[in-house]
């Protein structure tokens, strides 16, 4: 229903179904929020009204309002910036400042942090208030997550992502009134997502910068760094490129100023991915066992299975992910191939993601005593240590990668994007039955929505696809399955909405909407597939050499041994 | 004595009277530690289990409400009224009193398991305040001297 209201004085005829702050937003009116989460990828609004700075005067009410969560109504009359609001949202601020240790010039979160900036913005120069911490000022570091409670400002929005984003519902609000905080969290995939949207330093990423630091200024270690797909179109994020950028080549060039010795690329591993997975799932789709076949690239979904479809461990394929296989052969075939003891290498990956930290722990990627990867450095991590050595990415050169492990198809490109594994299988799995691959482009696979379903042609086969991206999507696929519902042969699942381009780990833009960055790198990374060259992972003449001369063929024992893993039940973690 | 299978048993069943709801959560919470005494995690995790709840939604409402507690308590569970009426009277001092004969603080238990001494606000007898109560059992007009006999009793 139509109602008429009045903010600043401005007639406005809006649906009553809004509130004064949606309505506020749409005409451009700005009323400051903290608490207050719109997460457009999947519509929730989270607005639990908690921290107050959103109050505004309502003509005819005694108390100020919360705009977040009070609907618009016939005749209302609202002012967002009367002296009383403002004198209202300082104390409500400075409380909060009460209870937090203004450690600033130390904080990770300094110059991003949400609570700073409406300290600025409310220009409060003194706390008038005096308080204890509710909370310990100390980093707890569980999972790659590093929380500090006195910095939370218990807005929720870590639980809400957790519970109705991604399902998973690890965390939650504990205790109660003065004692209130976010519980420990049980079963974490490590996504990183409920650190993407804390407004504080409360939840912040353990960091890998000084082992790497450490690496690169020690003679005898031979650095390597291969770059995950998704970071390309987001590292110019953090150095004022429009979202979306491709900053490959200047990114290239930045590990040089840095002086890493080699600049490799993980989409080699991931051409080297599709090589092995779509033989995996051609081979199980002639002996029709262990169907459907289930992507296995995304950390936090094989923790997800891991522990709470354990039963279904033998769906997803054994193929390591891209940067695990990189770093195998990184440490084998290259290593031979260059003449460098394997031992004397360190690979780093730059991940958009917090859950490859946790992938690259695990004890079982590892061949001959060496643990397949070293460091993960995500984006945001990456750009702090540019910043740090002063190199700004905008005024950079372009590089190429260096050869060996540094060609790539544009098959490995979309791996950033929720569908882009699927699609570069469909890719090399045509090719592979019909000879040729007429149409590269998969569309029906691509989109932004949390589950697709598709039927593509490959060969003589028509092949049920379906992908999902967050995980919580993931559980109601998994639930089909279980049901004998889900008539699939192959699904590809990404754990964060989106896919990679939207990794926990990724830089957070604070010039516009989520949902238009997803947008924006999806489409960089789109076109950088469409510019390339080669499409199709099975043409990429590295791989092609990489075979000839030393794995054979895709699932032979030396690629068994290699680029395969296993997976256990973690149920009872 | 009940065995922790039969234990066990009594809270399935009544769970699966109520249709494993999870929106019965605080219903089955009060009969689980009615059963156990108390709430410790891996409890919390079976009846998230049975609910298709995650422990951390468990974990919350437990940790909310006073009246649930993660720890096993003593033999003798005493309350110290710290509601205004008895305040004024000097309920702190009785606590301060127990605190020390007990060796304990508001909350604990004492070692042997045979006391647990909490505080609540207001138990509805601000004629007899100062009040306490052991295992429900209410005595009033209290003064700090008679604290002692009192805890001889049990």
């Amino acid at each position: 229903m139509l109602v008429n209201i009045k903010i600043n004085n401005k007639c406005y005829t809006e649906d009553s179904a809004l509130t004064i702050l949606q309505v506020a937003r749409k005409h451009g009116i700005h009323i400051p929020t903290l608490c207050y989460m719109f997460h457009e990828e999947t519509n929730l609004e989270h607005k639990p009204a908690s921290c107050r700075v959103c109050i505004v005067e309502v003509k005819g009410r005694r108390n100020l309002v919360p705009a977040c969560a009070t609907n618009i109504v016939e005749g209302m009359e609202v002012l967002t910036n009367t002296y009383k609001v403002v004198e209202a949202r300082k104390s409500v601020v400075e409380l909060l400042l009460s209870n937090h240790p203004n450690d600033c010039l130390q904080c990770s979160k300094n110059g991003r942090c949400e609570l700073q900036k409406l300290a600025a913005e409310l220009g409060i120069r003194k706390i008038r208030y005096d308080g204890v911490l509710s909370q310990k000022n100390v980093h707890e570091e569980k999972y790659f997550v590093v929380k500090n409670p006195s910095k939370c400002v218990l807005c929720g929005r870590c639980v809400a992502v957790c519970d109705k984003v991604q399902g998973i519902n690890a965390i939650s609000q504990s205790l109660r009134g003065f004692k209130t905080k976010i519980s420990e969290p049980f079963k974490c995939i490590s996504c990183g997502q409920c650190i993407q949207v804390c407004p504080t330093a409360a939840l912040t990423q353990s960091k890998s910068i000084d082992e790497v630091e450490k690496a690169l200024s020690d003679p005898n270690k031979f650095v390597v760094v291969n770059t995950a797909p998704a970071t390309r179109v987001a590292l110019g994020d953090e150095f004022n490129f429009p979202a979306g950028s491709d900053v490959t080549k200047k990114m290239v060039q930045s590990f040089r100023e840095l002086g890493f010795d080699k600049v490799l690329d993980t989409n080699f591993g991931a051409d080297l991915t599709i090589m092995e997975e779509t033989h995996e799932f051609l081979e199980r789709l002639k002996s029709k066992e262990n169907l459907p076949l289930i992507t296995s690239c995304c950390p936090g979904w094989i923790k997800y299975i891991e522990q709470f479809h354990p039963e279904l461990l033998n769906l997803p394929s054994t193929s390591k992910s891209p940067h695990e296989m990189f770093g195998a052969i990184c440490k084998s075939y290259y290593a031979e191939k260059i003449g460098i003891d394997p031992k004397k290498i360190y690979v780093v990956s730059l991940m958009p993601c917090l859950a490859k930290k946790r992938e690259a722990s695990r004890e079982e990627l590892q061949n001959d005593g060496l643990q397949n990867i070293d460091a993960v450095l995500t984006v945001k991590e990456y750009a702090e240590m540019l910043k740090m050595h002063g190199i700004n990415l905008a005024t950079l050169e372009e590089s190429d990668f260096d050869s060996l492990l540094g060609e790539s198809s544009g098959a490995a490109d979309i791996f950033a994007n929720t569908g882009g594994v699927i699609e570069a299988v469909a890719r090399t799995a045509t090719k592979w039955l019909t000879g040729k691959v007429e149409d590269v482009n998969f569309e029906a696979v691509r989109g932004l929505s949390g589950v697709r379903e598709a039927t593509v042609k490959i060969g003589d086969n028509q092949i049920r696809l379906c992908v999902a991206s967050g995980i919580k999507n993931a559980s109601i696929i998994m639930d089909k399955i279980k049901k004998g519902e889900a008539h699939y042969d192959a699904i590809e699942i990404m754990a964060c909405p989106g896919g990679c381009v939207n990794g926990g780990g990724q830089p957070i833009r604070s010039d516009m909407a989520q949902i238009d960055v997803i947008k924006a790198r999806q489409q960089g990374i789109y076109n950088i597939d469409k510019n390339k060259e080669k499409r199709v992972s099975c043409d990429n003449e590295e791989i092609q050499k990489l075979y000839n001369e030393y794995l054979g063929n895709p699932g032979s024992e030396k690629a068994h041994y290699l680029l395969h893993t296993h997976f256990k039940d973690c149920s009872k973690d | 004595m009940k065995t922790n299978k039969e234990m066990f048993d009594e809270l399935d069943e009544f769970i699966d009277s109520l249709n494993c709801n999870p929106s019965e959560l605080i219903a089955i919470l009060h009969r689980a530690q009615s059963i156990f005494g108390y709430l410790p995690f891996s409890l919390q995790a079976h009846i998230a289990n049975k609910l298709k709840i995650s422990p951390a939604k468990v974990y919350g409402v437990v940790s909310f409400y006073s009246f649930f507690t993660m720890v096993p308590k003593g033999k003798n569970v005493i309350n110290v009224c710290l509601g205004t009426a008895c305040f004024v009277r000097g309920s702190d001092k009785i606590l301060e009193k127990l605190e020390e004969l007990l060796h304990i603080k508001n909350g604990e238990t004492t070692p042997d398991g045979k006391f647990t001494l909490t505080s609540l606000r207001c138990v509805g007898a601000c004629g007899l305040a100062p009040v306490m109560q052991i295992n429900g059992k209410t005595y009033g007009n209290l003064t700090v001297d008679d604290v002692e006999g009192i805890l001889a009793k049990y």
